[in-house]
């Protein structure tokens, strides 16, 4: 049995490239799961005069949503973070990303307001600081202010039934 | 009309690396620091490109990011530090080295070991099958003898 040694070689090599083409090579893995939420102080969208930091959300579970009116995937994800809204587990809080504040109403008024409110991220400063790269983008953070998941790309009834509703049920659990 | 070609593509392969910010710095340390960092970092959004030659918002932003951080007088560490923390190592063309990318360095180099090995356990092999050559060489040179003689 000489062809031992190389064809055992082609089905470990075969093996991993086979699994490599499952995996999906534009994802980043975030190195913020398990660190604290970055600190921040933004305006709200709806009332510019408040201004809102990470300490609003201290010992609460919440959800951090990045979008923009410029974004063609958040327009149909924006269904399903109503839905996430509407089941009341958690805070949704969205992130406006480098966005126009008046872009930004008139999208929301269009499509409806999923979220708590939202937060005025005009130069995409807090944005670089929670690691984002594209949009959109969702986060979960635990009571103990630590970043507990994030996902990258729009949310769809699949992901939001599969990862987000239980990962938050048993963070607030 | 070859060497107009040559020297059009060297224009070209210049304009490639150029951004479009004419950034002001302290001196001129600061600016071959800053050069080599956005040429060492990774655009995130057109993966397969630096920050230098990509044109993506995010590219922009994390350029007028690094610019700032030199400017504020940290180090090219500070920056490489500040973007690993929020981007992984994925966001450097030169990751660290450290335990997760023990494999990714030496990896090459332990699998050049390896078929170095094989390579010369193979060779040994086909010097033991040698001598007996010689038998057979011999033993040819009879058969081809006697095939003279007879014919």
């Amino acid at each position: 049995m000489r062809y031992a040694t190389p064809l055992g070689i082609f089905i470990l090599i075969a093996g991993l490239l086979g699994y490599g083409l499952t995996l999906d090579p534009k994802l980043v893995p975030s190195p913020l799961i398990g660190k604290p939420t970055p600190a921040f102080t933004l305006a709200r969208l709806h009332a510019p005069d408040i201004k809102v930091s990470e300490k609003e959300f201290e010992g609460e579970v919440w959800v951090l949503n990045v979008w923009a009116s410029w974004c063609v995937a958040c327009r149909a994800e924006h269904e399903f973070i109503k839905r996430l809204s509407r089941l009341g587990i958690a805070r949704v809080i969205g992130l406006n990303y480098k966005d126009k504040p008046e872009d930004a109403r008139n999208w929301l008024r269009e499509l409806g307001d999923a979220y708590e409110f939202s937060l005025m991220d005009q130069d995409g400063r807090v944005g670089i600081d929670w690691g984002v790269y594209g949009v959109p983008e969702t986060f979960i953070i635990g009571k103990d202010g630590l970043i507990k998941y994030k996902h990258i790309g729009p949310i769809n009834l699949e992901s939001l039934n599969s990862e987000v509703i239980p990962i938050l049920k048993e963070l607030t659990g | 009309m070859p060497r107009l070609f040559l020297l059009s593509f060297l224009l070209f392969a210049a304009v490639a690396n150029a951004e479009t910010e004419a950034y002001e710095f302290g001196s001129a340390q600061m600016e071959a620091d800053y050069k080599k960092l956005i040429n060492e970092l990774r655009c995130l959004v057109c993966q397969n490109q630096n920050l230098a030659g990509s044109n993506a918002d995010l590219a922009k932003d994390l350029r007028h990011q690094t610019y700032q951080m030199l400017m504020q007088g940290k180090s090219s560490d500070d920056v490489i530090d500040y973007m690993v923390a929020r981007y992984g190592d994925f966001v450097l063309y030169r990751p660290q080295l450290k335990p997760s990318t023990y494999l990714l360095w030496l990896g090459p180099f332990i699998l050049l070991v390896l078929v170095l090995v094989l390579v010369i356990r193979h060779m040994r092999q086909k010097q033991v099958i040698s001598p007996p050559e010689a038998d057979s060489l011999r033993r040819a040179a009879e058969l081809l003898d006697d095939a003279d003689r007879k014919s």
